[in-house]
């Protein structure tokens, strides 16, 4: 459903627009039932061509490995049944969300259903189709990943590979489409003149840098949500609480509450990425010392209360 | 008889499958299989009650925000806490803002699209449906997903992104809104309203929210009053005329949308103590139970007589149907009340267009009340041991939170979603959930029948409910 928030244009403008119609959608299209059933059996017998098969959801092996937790509606098969057998035939396969590429929130504590991704268990490559799979285009399965997505990377890696401009090498090391994925969340978090001078919200609300107290991960998760924002001016950290990396394998389980920072001794765990740990230390601990009033004071409040100092006319 | 099974049954949220015993040109039996498992309520066993904040709203992505409030008032009524008041606001508009865009998505994306199909062909309207309402195409779905993703823009500025936000706590919301935030949210109001008034109803809002008889000429609301007249949907998927709202928007003074309990003719205070969910008919093992109590114990069997894995709420024992026309009802609007014993496919569309109008002066009003200056959130500590519920009105209706903290983590988390309430299958006496007892007589045409279509009476019928199977199944 995030996808129907696409803009600029709508998402049927942008799908038309690129030459991609509809096969099937379950919220879009008119076809139910039977005529759904008779869509998929064309699809599976190459009778049809799939260009693109999107996968939303986890793939749910249990109970005991039967898939029978999902069946199919109305075909009497379980659902990793049928998307094995699609994606042998798809020119591209796409798992939408964070529980289609890496098994995601369904597969949080005890993972109840015995809930996996379409190429990755977690962190593990594998998953329901392997590690080895590639679709017909040659690529291996496209990890649109996030929880939810954006829904422009959703659009625009179906734009590109529309368009056949999107390569192996476009794809990060978890499947990623690096377009979004090489950047941080962290970029162009609105909250970045706290975190340069570690000026620190104690409780959710306050207007500083939720990473040292409240489980922010924005250094060190992909994702370009700071940059192009969501729905209008929107980000996790905008709106004050904390990104909790829903583009990783793994996020559901973070081994403390969401919204806590892990410490040992006093000291926050975890480093932004690709920071050297005693140069942040150093850093952290000058940067801390330089603290200006106005950000401390607005870091623990819940707007902004000390302006930025206004300089006098020139001389 | 003739046996059918249909599915995957689409433009309904996530997975639906129903069996069909057809008679004499008719449903004689229906029977509504859930075939979706994920056992979100054991995920929360062992967790750090907030992580409740992140997790349920991910149950689904359609009705987030409405998990994400339950979840909150279910933590603050274990800590015996309440948010501030300012806060409460703007998770009330958070909130009202995504039922408002679920009843534009099932009117346009989910609901009208069944009219374009060539079994109507010939009737008067039925060029007029295929121009505005073609399934993903027509001018209707468009300009109301382009209506829903500005509308959205609300939850983009105060809740982050939409779906998924973890901005509404126990003790208010993250975000304080500035005097700037608000005006901005007034505009993206008025750009609805315009919408509103233009295209879905094209007329007043005043006069939709004021309406006593089901009637209306104008808009895309006037094509489907027209439709609903000529296909005789007064008379088609009948309820039990008995209905249940939890009551919507709670403020420091009470909820914007009134709690009730709707049956023969009058509205009652909620038993709230005689809510069970009955598990006769699921694949799940354990006893029938308050939510208080209850367990999610999947039978990896699937043993016979269940045949769905969605369990069956009962209110005194007895089914009741729940969502904008049992809010609508309760609430006491008029067309709502005239429409209450009918109970038909007509009434539940006609309940979420009105409530959509009335949802849209209650944002306004809701917005202009807002004091920027004022506190939006406390920060409510969380004690080691308590329980605790949160109870809401997601679009589809009636949600229900129960947990049960102990030694500082969950030892217990229980779900009941609107949609359990209406698909649950057939309880310990055999008596069927909502939508299963509203197919009962729906015609199947011959032709339907040989070539086993799914009856377009049934796909009427069934969403006319709106239903959200990954909620109920969570």
């Amino acid at each position: 459903m995030s996808l129907l928030c696409a803009e600029n244009p709508d998402v049927i403008d942008l799908l038309d627009g690129a030459g991609i119609s509809l096969l099937w959608h379950p919220a879009l299209s008119l076809e139910t039932g039977a005529e759904v059933v008779d869509l998929l059996t064309r699809l599976e017998s190459g009778a049809l061509a799939l260009d693109i098969l999107c996968v939303e959801g986890s793939i749910l092996t249990g109970p005991a490995g039967t898939g029978r937790f999902q069946m199919l509606s109305g075909t009497g098969r379980p659902m990793l049944d049928w998307v094995r057998a699609l994606a042998a035939r798809a020119r591209h396969v796409v798992a939408v969300g964070t529980c289609a590429t890496y098994g995601g929130v369904t597969s949080t504590g005890e993972n109840p259903a015995e809930a996996i991704g379409l190429q990755y268990d977690g962190a593990h490559p594998g998953g329901l189709l392997g590690a080895d799979f590639r679709a017909g285009g040659g690529l291996p399965v496209v990890n649109v990943a996030g929880c939810p997505t954006h829904p422009d990377w959703v659009t625009e890696t179906l734009l590109l590979l529309a368009a056949g401009r999107l390569a192996a090498a476009d794809l990060d090391g978890l499947g990623r489409p690096r377009f979004y994925a090489d950047h941080l969340v962290h970029h162009a978090c609105s909250k970045n003149e706290f975190y340069e001078y570690k000026a620190s919200a104690h409780a959710l609300s306050e207007m500083g840098c939720m990473m040292e107290n409240l489980g922010c991960v924005g250094t060190q998760a992909v994702g370009d949500c700071n940059i192009r924002t969501w729905n209008g001016e929107g980000s996790c950290t905008r709106a004050g609480y904390p990104c909790i990396n829903c583009t990783a394998p793994e996020f559901e389980e973070p081994g403390h509450a969401f919204t806590q920072t892990p410490k040992f001794a006093g000291i926050p765990l975890g480093l932004p990425t690709d920071m050297p740990k005693a140069w942040f230390m150093a850093l952290a601990s000058l940067s801390k010392a330089a603290t200006p009033r106005r950000l401390a004071e607005n870091a623990t409040s819940d707007r902004i209360r000390v302006p930025p100092t206004l300089r006098g006319p020139k001389p | 008889m003739t046996r059918l099974i249909v599915g995957p049954f689409n433009r309904v949220e996530g997975d639906l499958e129903i069996r069909l015993e057809i008679e004499g040109g008719q449903v004689r039996a229906a029977y509504a299989n859930s075939p979706l498992y994920r056992g979100f309520e054991r995920m929360m066993t062992g967790k750090d009650p907030r992580d409740a904040l992140t997790i349920t709203p991910r149950i689904c992505g359609i009705c987030s925000i409405s998990q994400s409030a339950a979840a909150a008032f279910a933590l603050a009524d274990a800590a015996r806490r309440a948010p501030t008041p300012e806060g409460a606001k703007v998770a009330a508009l958070l909130h009202a803002v995504e039922n408002a865009a679920d009843h534009l998505t099932h009117f346009n994306l989910f609901f009208m699209p069944d009219f374009t199909r060539p079994a109507y062909a010939g009737r008067s309207w039925h060029t007029r449906a295929r121009d505005r309402f073609a399934a993903a195409t027509g001018a209707a779905p468009r300009a109301a997903v382009q209506a829903r993703a500005s509308l959205l823009h609300i939850v983009g500025l105060l809740g982050g992104k939409w779906p998924h936000t973890l901005a509404i706590q126990p003790g208010g919301v993250t975000r304080a809104p500035t005097v700037r935030d608000l005006a901005r949210i007034g505009a993206s109001l008025r750009a609805f309203r315009r919408y509103l008034e233009t295209t879905l109803f094209a007329g007043p809002l005043e006069e939709v929210a004021a309406l006593n008889r089901p009637e209306w000429d104008r808009g895309d609301a006037g094509l489907w009053a027209e439709i609903a007249a000529d296909c005789g949907l007064d008379r088609l998927g009948r309820g039990s005329g008995r209905y249940l709202s939890f009551g919507a928007y709670p403020l420091a003074d009470g909820p914007l949308i009134a709690r009730g309990l709707w049956q023969d003719g009058a509205t009652h205070p909620v038993p709230l103590a005689e809510i069970t969910e009955d598990l006769s008919h699921s694949w799940m093992i354990g006893h029938t139970a308050h939510p208080a109590q209850g367990m999610t114990v999947p039978d990896p069997q699937m043993q016979a007589p269940a045949y769905s894995w969605c369990k069956s709420p009962r209110l005194s024992g007895r089914p009741v149907e729940v969502g904008a026309l049992a809010r609508q009802v309760v609430d006491g609007q008029p067309l709502a009340r005239a429409l209450a014993d009918e109970g038909s496919v007509r009434a539940r569309v006609w309940g979420r267009l009105i409530e959509l109008a009335r949802t849209q002066l209650l944002l306004e009003r809701l917005l202009a009340s807002i004091r920027p200056e004022a506190r939006f959130m406390d920060t409510v500590a969380l004690p080691r041991n308590a329980t605790g519920a949160g109870l809401v009105e997601a679009a589809r209706g009636a949600l229900g939170h129960w947990i049960d903290i102990r030694d500082g983590r969950i030892a217990s988390y229980q779900i009941i979603a609107p949609t359990t309430w209406n698909f649950g299958p057939r309880d310990a006496t055999g008596t069927p959930g909502p939508v299963e007892a509203a197919l009962a007589g729906a015609p199947v045409e011959a032709d339907e029948i040989a070539t086993g279509a799914t009856p377009v009476a049934v796909q009427h019928i069934v969403r006319s409910f709106d239903p959200c199977m990954v909620c109920t199944v969570h």
